[in-house]
Formats: structure tokens, C-alpha cells, sequence
């Protein structure tokens, strides 16, 4: 562990209104693995986080929308330091926009909201998450292009040929489309834990880290980043299913290196992927 | 009855050749007691060995930014720090352009440079590094550079002032007490703002230190046509015509993106 730069919050738990085949940690209405955090429970983690000295806040779930605090949780932290929403867009209502539009503007800080797609268009993204989901997506960017906010657009290498300039290229012209002159757009690859592995493949016993210099694991977001779910710290976002992921109750008590064990750890070395924007 | 010293901060000069030139006229005619550059002498711009030329006529010390680093140790890439494609291509571009013109004397020269320098100014721990002190490539933007971020970086670095740029766009934030953290800007492009002028940093240390940020106007039509004679990209020329910046985007916050053109 070099520093503890961003705190990452499961704000929602594990409870989405969706079922995406590919979630990593199959999220779902009914999965309550990890609960919703509370006001309460952010503040005193973000108590934590100033003695600590982070730099940047995340929240994601589930779906952070689905949870009622989350406007008054943005407020908390945008008094502290920058944050951003990763929402699959379905919840983003006018009036939810207006009051985003008020929390950025009245921050020193950063609000970025991150956006997530699955495909060029309609058929490929809701073969992934679920049936008219891309229509309700639709109306919340464009809830969010009048009210002048210009989300991050992050897709997963699930949309075919995303990896590829050309995909890229594609991609930006698609957001644009959207109303938004500006795109910005985050690839991430894929995880083979949670319903991804039952949807392409489980990891290969190969894929794992051998070994890893200290230069090397430096890059890797563990050693910049902790994440807080209702059940505890956990060292990143992509392995709250994992008991041994959990690392202690207090930040500062899990500021220490985490074994790098798994297959998903492998595919943050090979991909060289961070969650962050 | 304190002493009161004036350093000026010149952040990425990017080959800006004229903007140096007025940048340094300015310093002289406000006195300074020290002057300092803070890297990336080459980028964007043309002609890249007359900024180290004048530098060192000059007398003016400073450090390696990522251009330099990358240059002296015969780096393929300039480690900017970017994670788009097309932000990684523009830097490719002026990277290879820089590294093909830069004298081997001179890369020599940075590989010389330190990579951050101490000073203590009527005993204000004052700390110059390129992006931050921990890293060479860390991007500090205003709006994502908390406060209790700040202090750790000042406390784990042991300084009262952090000066760098790297970013491209100049700040100031006074934490309290005696720390301070300025971002002096780059001379070699303006701040994404509309307008053509670029921006160095000004400390001065008295019983309190006090930080100005100061525009610089200078010849950017010349500029604009040097680079357009040596067939750099339409792109950069058209930030030092337009002021605002049309590559190197994606690794903007939010905020600072949605402040833009593009």
C-alpha cells in the first residue's frame, strides 16, 4: 500500500434494478450481500478519510440512485473533497439532474457522474441489462445534457469491438449524439467473477499474478484505494464477494499490501485497468 | 522587520520560445530575487533547444518535468501521464518531434536537472517539483485537490510550499498556517479559457508568504506561424490562436473540462 488516495463507498450495496449479465458481483433487486450505507454511516467514514488525508470519493453499488440518502451523502462529501456517481442512468430524473446541477455548482469540488453503457444500441445494451433499459438510459442523458452536466460514458469490452480505435471513434460519435460536444468515454474490461464468469467463463487456475516487483504492484489501484460496504473495509471494488477481500472494520487498519490472489487481480495487472475515471 | 524574498515560478514552457522571452521581461521588471523553472522546457511548440539555450545563458535553474526525464534517459514516449488514445497520440507526435530536434548536449543537460529542489525562504520550507512531490506525471487539478489531501502532501513532504504545474492550469490554494500549494501554470499554452495569454507564479516571502499568479501576453501570432511552418499538428496551433485546448483532454476533471471548448 503506497497511500490511501481514493475511498470507495458500496452506497447501495449489492441492490440494483437491474440484473446485468456481466456484473461482477451479480447485483440484483434481491441481492443483499452488502446493504445500503446510511448518511450516518458515510460521515463517519468520511471523518475517517480527512484525518487520512484522501483525495478523491466513488460511490457505486447496486444502483446509487436507488438509494434515498445518496443526494444528501453528495452533499456531505462534495463539502470534503471531489466525488463521483457511477450509475447505470436509469434513475436520473429531471428534478434528480436540477439538484446534482446545485450540489456541483455549490462545491469547490469536482461531481462527476459516471455513466454506464453496454453497446452501440439498443438490442446489444439491453441483451446485457435487461430489457428497455436502453430507453430509460436515453431519457436520463438527456435529463442530464439539459441541465448541463456531461457525463463520463463508460463501457465494458462486452460491446463488441469497443477496444478498437475505430470502436472508440464510433463510441464518441454515438455520445455525441446524445447532445453532449464534449464525450468522455472510460473502457473496462471485463471480470470472470459474478455473473460474468456464468455468462462468458470462471478464470483459468493461470491467470493469476506470479509475482509482482513493488514498482509494479504500485500501479495497481489496491495500493491507492479502499473500499467501505455496509460489511466492512474491503481493499477494491471488484472483490467484495470474496471473504478474504475484507480487511478490517477501520480504514487505517487496512492500509497494509493485500495479497494479490485472485483472478481478478490478474486482469487489473494485464489490462492495467484502475476503477477510477 | 522580516526580509521579504520574490521567486518566480515558471511552469511548462513547451518550446513556447516567445512566451519565455516575455515572461522573463516581465520577471525583470518586477524584480525578483530568484527565478526557477519547473520542467517540460519542449511539447507543443517548435524549435525545441532554444529554451534550454536561452535557460542556461540566463543562469536560470529549476527541474525535470517528465519531458526531461524521458528525454535524457532515451525514453520512447514523454510519460505524460495520459490514459486516452488519442490524447497518447497527440503527446506521441510532439514528443517525437521534440526528441528529434533536441541536441544530445542538451539532453545530457537534463539528464543533469534534479528532479525537485528545497529552498528556505526567511524559513518557509518552499518544495518545487514538477506534478507533485510524490510523482513526476500526478495531474494536481483545483477541483480535485481536497484539503486534507493537500496537508499530507505537505506533511509527508516536510514543506510550508509546494510549487509545480504539469497540469496546465495554474492555482492557488492558502491551507492555513503557513502552507501554501501553487500550481505557477505553463507559459507554453494558455489555460483553456478563451483567451491567448499564458500564466507564471509569483511567491513572495515576508513574517507570511503570499502567491500571485500573472498573465503574460506575448507574440502568439509569431508562434503560430513557426509551428504551422514546421508542419506541427493544425490542433495545437489552433489552442495558441483560440486559447482553448483541443487535445490532451480526457485527463481533465469534470469541472476543469466542462470550463472548455472541447
Amino acid at each position: 500500500m503506497l497511500a490511501l488516495d481514493t475511498l470507495w463507498f458500496q452506497v447501495a450495496g449489492t441492490i440494483c434494478n437491474i440484473t446485468c449479465t456481466h456484473c461482477f458481483i451479480s447485483c440484483s433487486p434481491k441481492n443483499h450481500s452488502h446493504e445500503m450505507l446510511s448518511l450516518a454511516d458515510v460521515e463517519a467514514r468520511l471523518a475517517e478519510a480527512r484525518a487520512l488525508g484522501v483525495r478523491d470519493y466513488y460511490f457505486t453499488g447496486g444502483e446509487p440512485f436507488l438509494n434515498r440518502d445518496m443526494l444528501d451523502i453528495l452533499a456531505v462529501t462534495l463539502k470534503q473533497g471531489p466525488a463521483t456517481v457511477l450509475t447505470n442512468g436509469m434513475l436520473l430524473r429531471k428534478e434528480i439532474c436540477r439538484r446534482l446541477c446545485e450540489l456541483a455548482d455549490a462545491s469547490e469540488y469536482s461531481l462527476d457522474i459516471r455513466v454506464s453503457l453496454d453497446g452501440f444500441d439498443a438490442a446489444t445494451h439491453d441483451a446485457i441489462r435487461g430489457a428497455g433499459v436502453w430507453e430509460r438510459v436515453m431519457i436520463g442523458l438527456r435529463n442530464l445534457a439539459e441541465v448541463g452536466i456531461n457525463p463520463s460514458i463508460t463501457v465494458t469490452e462486452a460491446a463488441e469491438g469497443i477496444a478498437s480505435a475505430d470502436g472508440r471513434a464510433r463510441f464518441l460519435d454515438l455520445i455525441r449524439s446524445f447532445g453532449f460536444s464534449k464525450p468522455r468515454l472510460k473502457v473496462l474490461p471485463l471480470f470472470h467473477i459474478g455473473a460474468e464468469s456464468a455468462r462468458t467463463r470462471a478464470y483459468e487456475d493461470w491467470e493469476r499474478i506470479e509475482q509482482l516487483s513493488e514498482a509494479d504492484a504500485a500501479v495497481l489501484q489496491c495500493s491507492t484505494s479502499r473500499m467501505v460496504t455496509s460489511k466492512g473495509v474491503y481493499v477494491c471494488p471488484i472483490l467484495i464477494e470474496s471473504g478474504d477481500a475484507r480487511m478490517g472494520e477501520s480504514i487505517a487498519e487496512t492500509l497494509r499490501p493485500f495479497p494479490l490472489g485472485h483472478g481478478a487481480c490478474h486482469t487489473c495487472w494485464v489490462s492495467g485497468m484502475t476503477c477510477t475515471t | 522587520m522580516h526580509d521579504v524574498t520574490r521567486i518566480a515560478f515558471i511552469g511548462g514552457i513547451y518550446s513556447n520560445y516567445h512566451a519565455l522571452v516575455a515572461t522573463l521581461a516581465d520577471i525583470d521588471a518586477r524584480g525578483a530575487d530568484a527565478t526557477f523553472f519547473l520542467g517540460d522546457l519542449g511539447a507543443f511548440g517548435p524549435h525545441p533547444d532554444r529554451i534550454p539555450e536561452l535557460l542556461i545563458e540566463r543562469g536560470i535553474p529549476g527541474i525535470q518535468g517528465n519531458y526531461e526525464e524521458s528525454l535524457s534517459s532515451g525514453a520512447t514516449d514523454c510519460n505524460c501521464g495520459y490514459t486516452d488514445p488519442r490524447d497518447n497520440e497527440y503527446a506521441q507526435i510532439s514528443y517525437d518531434y521534440t526528441s528529434a530536434r533536441t541536441s544530445d548536449a542538451y539532453k545530457r543537460w537534463m539528464g543533469t536537472l534534479p528532479k525537485e529542489i528545497r529552498l528556505d525562504v526567511n524559513g518557509h520550507r518552499v518544495l518545487l517539483c514538477h506534478g507533485s512531490p510524490r510523482r513526476i506525471n500526478e495531474f494536481l487539478w483545483r477541483s480535485t485537490s481536497p484539503d486534507p489531501f493537500l496537508h499530507r502532501l505537505c506533511d509527508e513532504h516536510a514543506a510550508d510550499v509546494i510549487v509545480c504545474t504539469h497540469t496546465g492550469l495554474h492555482w492557488h490554494k492558502a491551507l492555513g498556517g503557513r502552507r501554501h500549494l501553487v500550481n505557477a501554470g505553463v507559459i507554453g499554452r494558455p489555460a483553456n479559457d478563451g483567451r491567448t495569454n499564458v500564466w507564471y507564479a509569483m511567491l513572495t516571502v515576508g513574517a507570511e508568504a503570499s502567491v500571485e499568479l500573472i498573465p503574460i501576453d506575448y507574440d502568439h501570432a509569431a508562434l503560430a506561424r513557426e509551428m504551422r511552418a514546421e508542419r506541427l499538428p493544425e490542433e495545437f496551433v489552433e489552442t495558441i490562436e483560440s486559447g482553448w485546448w483541443t487535445t490532451c483532454l480526457e485527463a481533465l476533471p469534470a469541472r476543469e473540462r466542462a470550463a472548455g471548448r472541447y
